[in-house]
């Protein structure tokens, strides 16, 4: 993995850059030293990190605005931060680069229910949105592993997804507008409390840019109300190859779980030691299912499930009896990743999709590239909708092992697409896939999506070296943007 | 997490203790959300996350420590809320303690700030010293006002008058009412048994109508976890070895069924005694021991059972706001338990929101860092306030002085309304107005 070559001129003017931020965001808020800006190198994805050339922290929407003016003109590339959870690297800091973090931005604005929604700051995590009204009886639907952490602003970025958009979709569906700082400095309100915003749909541009389009400022959420009752059945089985099968005959059934997701012997072992969720550790798969709604729907769909289990060798099947545990039940999910640091001095979480139909035969795929790389994995994902978290185990301190280990994860993107899914679920690209773009987009393809990048950063200054395999030049791609009366990359041949 | 050591520092032992610590670290970043500093300053250096990758940086380089990685190692409140969010079960408890004391021996600190935390340390784990001072103090702080910099936060803090020596300071025994069933030793503490002596006097009140024997054995004072806190090894671990002695000696005479600690921030440091004398030869055995009978008053009561609570008027369903004191709830993770006996006592025990935040007290943090203490206070203050509480209740003395000036309503310990509830007299500010 390859970023961008630093830009020489621009990091011998640091001293002046970081100058000129300090102006703009006072105090410590500028973080220049090596020793503080060391702990901005990674996100959530450690196997890549890079000192950032300074960080700023904004704390208002003005301030936001300041600084990606200011870096355009001078030409300096930005890097957008959230809480740093991101497991696909989208927050990975270049060298030559602004890291602009929007932690400070954690204040809720408004909490709208009559218009059923939540104005936030991007800063305030996904949890906090839901704690925030649950005392009223609602909640925010999309709900990522690292809920606790990850703020909203990095859910729109991403396009983040969570265990139960299998029924209520990923983020894209559940917000209503956002406010964007633009690298010109212009700040543009997409969307509102409404559901309809006319014209193109710039909202979904916006969700899942990871970063390359502008900077999220403020989200309004859609909020939903609890469902009346909710139940979790932990489901064992003696094979993997069992449980991807439940799965499939669940969805051909015509049943959308609230959510479904599965563990695999180690993921089970590691996330029942941290929270003691009584998930069976005699079993080789473990599905949770969760089933919403009117008690009697519940019910019903609970026998139907427990049939269709049964069906499928289903070695134990177990429904929550209350409220506690069925959140014991999902506290072992949310906390599987991190868990799995328990059994692992490090570990690499891959995020592919594919057709539900295909879960056993690539869950046996993977556990062959797992003995011909040498690593271990353990698998802990989003069944339901095909959505594999499939964790690579490895040791950063063996030399080597992280070198096996992207090349493991690599061969299971690859496989994700051969058998007819994608390369992401929910993670992003980020740095982490953007090498593999080229397994699932032809060169056509791929230059169709930057002239959409090229329209709102014509200059190429946002996120760079995320997403996609080689940014070509704005020119390149046959737009010509003029700037300030100069030709840009005048040394380029035109056509 | 990655960690780049060399063989000759992995030498080290507390090196390569905090190697394993780190290597546990996967980066997810959970810990940040529920950081009381994160919370309030967004600063990545000033979570978790950013401090261990601060501490990293600071143990495995030979080059000189910035007055920056100090900042936000100093500003840690050490409230541990972390290590309850952690999936992976990274011990930033024992981390942030090896910062502190590989701080203490490698970095000078300005002359005024080496000078309070030597005064802090000495002066508050020495009960008599600690009375001298507030008795002083209190002359003083009308003045405060014109004292500069630190020095008037700390005059601020100092309670306008200082309550007479109780008895329950001395070593005595405490003979159990009705038949023996227990017998305990007491940690009689340091500041508290000036600050608020009548929650010995509860706690022992407490104990003996339940079937215990309290003893307070010669010899034993302060837990260490005051200069444990500010990284002065030396001084916590002398501090340690002398209640080590003092409980062994009481053991071995008489016999010891459990350390009782009042004091939740001392219960933590108590517990944790066999691995800050681990590598001392002569107490790693005896340490261990004294650890593991180490318990929060509130959980020898739940192991004996409240006797049944006396129906007063006064105490019935009276709305509690419980304080879970950090050092309880994510250090001894003791949280279900005291609820459930002021439940059982015939009090309502209600949440405050945002339970898992500090308020600010952490030792002696609310001296040292006092823009961010009084920020948390506040804020702790309005979650407690949005309740409308009848009574603030909590096991630590440190949050019941952090809390009490500013706080609508009275701020009691835990077992002074178990004790009030099972016959004993009303708590002192109850009373009091």
């Amino acid at each position: 993995m390859k970023l961008p070559a630093p830009d020489g001129a621009v990091m011998r003017r640091r001293a002046e850059i970081i100058e000129a931020l300090r102006r703009i965001v006072p105090g410590e808020a500028v973080i220049v030293s090596e020793a503080e800006r060391r702990a901005y190198e990674s996100d959530g994805l450690t196997a890549y990190r890079q000192l950032p050339m300074v960080v700023v922290l904004p704390s208002c929407v003005d301030q936001v605005a300041a600084v990606l003016r200011y870096c355009q003109q001078i030409g300096v590339k930005v890097v957008p931060r959230g809480a740093g959870t991101s497991l696909s690297g989208g927050a990975l800091p270049l060298a030559d680069a602004v890291l602009l973090g929007l932690a400070k931005f954690n204040r809720i604005l408004d909490i709208d229910y009559g218009n059923r929604c939540v104005v936030a700051q991007p800063g305030v995590t996904n949890l906090a949105i839901t704690q925030a009204v649950e005392q009223a009886g609602f909640y925010y639907a999309p709900d990522p592993s690292s809920q606790i952490a990850c703020t909203i602003g990095g859910n729109v970025a991403e396009n983040s997804g969570g265990v139960h958009c299998l029924k209520y979709g990923v983020t894209t569906n559940n917000i209503l507008g956002v406010e964007i700082v633009l690298i010109d400095g212009e700040v543009i309100r997409v969307g509102g409390k409404h559901l309809d915003a006319g014209g193109y749909d710039l909202l979904g541009v916006m969700t899942g840019s990871e970063g390359l389009l502008g900077v999220v400022t403020e989200v309004t959420v859609r909020i939903l109300p609890k469902p009346t009752m909710a139940r979790a059945l932990l489901i064992g089985f003696a094979t993997t190859e069992d449980a991807g099968e439940c799965v499939a005959a669940v969805i051909a059934a015509g049943i959308i779980p609230g959510g479904m997701e599965m563990m695999d012997r180690p993921a089970i072992h590691a996330a029942e030691a941290f929270v003691n969720a009584g998930y069976p550790l005699d079993v080789e798969a473990l599905l949770i299912v969760e089933l919403d709604g009117p008690p009697a729907e519940v019910d019903h769909l609970t026998d139907r499930i427990d049939a269709i289990a049964r069906e499928h060798r289903a070695t134990e099947i177990r429904p929550s009896r209350d409220e506690t545990e069925r959140l014991a039940f999902w506290s072992g999910r949310k906390a599987a990743f991190p868990a799995v640091g328990r059994i692992s001095p490090d570990y690499y979480c891959m995020d592919g999709t594919i057709p539900r139909t295909r879960l056993a035969e690539v869950l046996s795929r993977i556990r062959g590239l797992s003995d011909q790389h040498g690593l271990g994995v353990a698998n802990v994902f989003h069944a339901g909708d095909g959505n594999l978290h499939p964790l690579v185990l490895y040791d950063a301190n063996k030399p080597g092992e992280i070198e096996r280990a992207e090349a493991f994860g690599a061969n299971i993107l690859r496989l994700c697409v051969e058998v007819g899914g994608v390369l992401t679920g929910e993670h992003g690209v980020g740095v982490e896939k953007r090498d593999l773009m080229g397994t699932m987009f032809d060169e056509s393809d791929l230059a169709h999506q930057q002239r959409l990048k090229c329209a709102f950063d014509p200059d190429g200054l946002l996120n760079p070296g995320k997403v996609f395999p080689q940014l070509h030049r704005c020119a390149e791609l046959g737009r010509l943007h003029v700037r300030a009366g100069r030709l840009p990359f005048s040394d380029l041949p035109r056509f | 997490m990655r960690t780049d050591f060399t063989t000759e520092q992995l030498a080290d032992p507390d090196i390569a203790t905090s190697e394993q610590v780190l290597r546990t670290c996967t980066h997810c970043g959970f810990c940040t959300a529920t950081c009381p500093t994160y919370v309030l300053l967004g600063d990545e250096l000033d979570s978790p996350r950013g401090r261990i990758y601060l501490i990293k940086d600071m143990l495995a380089t030979s080059e000189r420590i910035t007055a920056d990685t100090v900042k936000h190692i100093d500003r840690c409140l050490s409230c541990l809320s972390c290590m309850t969010t952690c999936p992976s079960g990274v011990n930033y408890m024992h981390l942030i303690d090896h910062a502190r004391r590989w701080i203490e021996k490698n970095f000078r600190r300005p002359w005024g700030e080496r000078l309070l935390r030597v005064f802090l340390a000495t002066v508050l784990s020495r009960p008599l010293l600690f009375r001298l001072s507030l008795r002083c103090a209190a002359v003083v702080k009308p003045f405060s006002g014109f004292l500069p910099g630190r020095l008037a936060p700390l005059f601020g803090l100092a309670p306008s008058s200082v309550p007479p020596a109780s008895p329950t300071d001395r070593p005595s025994v405490f003979v159990a009412a009705g038949e023996r069933r227990m017998r305990v030793a007491l940690l009689p503490g340091c500041a508290q048994e000036v600050l608020a002596p009548e929650i010995n006097e509860a706690t022992i009140r407490l104990l003996t109508r339940h079937g215990c024997e309290v003893v307070i054995p010669r010899g034993s004072g302060c837990c260490g976890s005051l200069a444990h806190h500010l990284g002065r090894e030396l001084g916590a671990l002398s501090f340690a070895r002398a209640n080590i002695d003092a409980w062994e000696y009481e053991r071995l005479a008489s016999g010891l069924d459990a350390i009782v600690i009042n004091a939740s921030g001392c219960g933590t440091t108590v517990k944790d005694y066999g691995f800050m004398l681990r590598k001392d030869p002569a107490y790693a055995e005896k340490s261990s021991r004294i650890a593991s009978l180490a318990r929060d008053v509130t959980e020898v009561i739940e192991t004996l059972g409240l006797s049944p609570p006396i129906p007063a008027a006064s105490t019935v369903k009276r709305r509690i706001a419980y304080h879970s004191a950090c050092s309880m709830r994510h250090g001894q993770r003791v949280h279900a338990g005291p609820k459930a006996l002021l439940a059982a006592a015939g009090f309502e025990p209600l949440d405050v929101p945002e339970g898992h935040l500090c308020c600010g007290s952490a030792g002696t943090y609310n001296l040292l860092q006092p823009e961010i203490a009084v920020a948390l206070r506040d804020r702790k203050l309005a979650n407690i306030a949005a309740i409308r509480p009848d009574l603030v209740a909590t096991g630590n003395i440190g949050c019941i002085t952090q809390l009490a000036p500013g706080c609508d309503v009275p701020v009691v310990h835990t077992v002074e309304l178990l004790d009030w509830a099972t016959g004993g007299p009303a708590p002192k500010s109850l009373t009091a107005g």
